[in-house]
């Protein structure tokens, strides 16, 4: 089974370059964990899909929010829908897929089904937010 | 160090041996060898358990109190034949005084639905401490809602022991008529003085719930001695099949309680205009009853006997030490409770690293625990935690699988770092 904190996860968890709230946004979504508490708040400012968070939990967590904000920086809502589904792909079936770049380095997760909600509780929160753009 | 506590447990039993009675401590997780610290969850099963309940389907079986005939008598037999030994193993003073549940959880609320809404009033209390597992909190919360009994919770103090100021607060008013707590806890693994906590309730008319689930798997639980009105525990921590639970209450408390669910088996007679109910304990037993797992559950009684209580207590007393020492010792890492009189639970927490984290890169390195709030949300929030990460320990725990935890946790705050 393959490893899921790789370097990159590990490194994103510790220096975040996307984490705090932002002093302007247009909205804002939240995820919450009620089985281990995790828990994760994303603003988003709609012009270049500028994605923020501030999130408590796990390194899984809080480097799954991170590599998200890279990789929606940019995308319309509608792109950002579609990452999240080939996403939700990557964490359940553990096949890579080119164009989700480093967001590969999630794949991992998949032999630990326990963990996938981690990983994907940012994105949640990120399409609740889109959804009150 | 550890050679010299390893020669104190060969003393006691062959940890070694034992372990050669668990078939899957022999499995490969991830390619390696299991460490299994998860125990307190549920233990592992013994060759003896899987062998009794195998032969019960294949050479004696039939439904149990009803068949007139061979297999239906034989069955009837050995399912009885383990109220005597569930009875003999807490040292109750009839086997009358034994109800098969499902579980502990089944067992408490079988007490809070039929002797709280018989004997309690609307206005009268029930007392839980701060450190209970959900299973001793909630059906007490849902008799409050339905009947308008009061809850109201006793304090532990920093270290993790019961605060006994808080006790005789709680108890000032004379409203509280049950005392309602663990005799040893999941998370913090503290032992409850249980006999002293008796006497307090006695002494000011309330009886006393003792929930043994994890205390009944690592020494000798003796219902008289303590004089617990009641003393519930599952079946699966004490090496048993899931499925069986036991109730113990004293018999003229069994007498009074009416019946919990309606069915075959817990009735004297049946008409249509009226129903009577059969005597302790087969009232509280409606249904065809899980045969399988209680003679399974047997066994296990009898797989621990043969190894015997205080040899395990001084195993895993040794065992808690060692940990206590080891981990103690680890950079970054805090031991939630340091209660006097406690026993082989261990929950910690790592600075920077998640529970979650913990028990993932653990279980990687074939290393089992369990990680988040273990059922006791309210005393996460107590220790000002949301999660913590828990190794607990069984008869088949050796000091190598302690260091192997240690290691492995020395392994993730340098990933961590």
């Amino acid at each position: 089974m393959s490893n899921p904190y790789q370097a990159l996860i590990v490194e994103r968890h510790k220096h975040p370059l996307h984490a705090g709230r932002p002093t302007q946004f247009d909205a804002q979504g939240q995820g919450a964990n009620p089985i281990c508490g995790d828990a994760v708040r994303v603003y988003v400012s709609r012009a270049g899909m500028d994605v923020h968070y501030e999130a408590e939990g796990c390194a899984i967590m809080n480097a799954s929010a991170d590599l998200m904000a890279d990789a929606v920086e940019g995308k319309t809502p509608e792109q950002v829908e579609r990452l999240h589904r080939d996403f939700e792909k990557l964490v359940t079936t553990g096949e890579e897929n080119h164009e989700l770049g480093e967001l590969n380095a999630l794949a991992g997760l998949a032999g630990y089904s326990s963990r996938i909600r981690c990983a994907t509780l940012p994105w949640s929160a990120l399409a609740e937010a889109l959804h009150h753009v | 160090m550890v050679g010299e506590a390893m020669s104190v447990a060969l003393e006691s039993f062959n940890v070694e041996a034992a372990r050669e009675d668990f078939p899957i401590l022999k499995e490969l997780v991830h390619g390696k060898k299991l460490v299994f610290l998860d125990s307190g969850a549920s233990a592992q099963k013994p060759r003896a358990v899987i062998d009794a309940m195998c032969h019960v389907m294949e050479a004696q079986y039939a439904n149990v109190h009803r068949g007139l005939h061979y297999m239906s008598e034989k069955t009837s037999d050995a399912y009885e034949a383990v109220r005597g030994k569930v009875a003999a193993f807490i040292n109750a003073a009839s086997q009358d005084e034994i109800v098969f549940t499902r579980n502990a959880t089944e067992s408490i609320n079988l007490i809070a639905y039929t002797w709280g809404r018989s004997a309690l009033k609307p206005g009268d209390a029930v007392a839980v401490s701060e450190m209970e597992h959900h299973a001793n909190l909630v059906p007490w919360q849902m008799l409050r809602d339905a009947h308008g009994t009061e809850l109201r919770i006793v304090k532990i103090t920093d270290s993790g022991e019961i605060d006994f100021d808080s006790l005789e607060q709680v108890f000032a008013d004379g409203k509280v008529k049950l005392l309602s707590i663990t005799h040893m806890s999941n998370v913090l693994g503290t032992y409850t003085p249980a006999e002293r906590l008796a006497k307090f309730a006695h002494e000011r008319g309330a009886k006393i719930l003792l929930d043994g689930s994890q205390a009944i798997v690592h020494r000798a639980v003796d219902v008289q001695a303590i004089d617990a009105d009641f003393y519930v525990f599952s079946g699966h921590k004490l090496y048993g099949p899931t499925g069986i639970g036991v109730l113990y209450a004293k018999r003229e408390i069994l007498e009074d309680m009416p019946p919990f669910m309606g069915g075959g088996d817990m009735i004297a007679s049946v008409t249509y205009e009226k129903s009577t109910w059969a005597k302790p304990p087969f009232r509280f037993e409606a249904g065809t009853p899980a045969i399988i797992e209680t003679i399974g559950l047997g066994a296990a009684i009898d797989y621990v006997n043969a190894i015997g209580l205080p040899a395990i207590a001084a195993h895993e007393r040794m065992l808690t030490e060692h940990a206590l020492a080891t981990l103690g010792n680890l950079e970054g890492l805090k031991i939630l409770g340091r209660a006097q009189d406690r026993g082989g639970v261990i929950s910690f927490v790592m600075d920077g690293v998640h529970a979650h984290d913990i028990a993932t890169l653990l279980d990687r390195q074939g290393i089992a625990v369990r990680a988040g709030h273990h059922c006791a949300e309210p005393l996460m929030g107590r220790l000002g935690v949301t999660s913590t990460a828990r190794a607990t320990f069984a008869l088949y725990t050796t000091l190598e699988e302690i260091d192997a935890l240690a290691k492995g946790l020395q392994r993730i705050r340098q990933i961590f770092a």
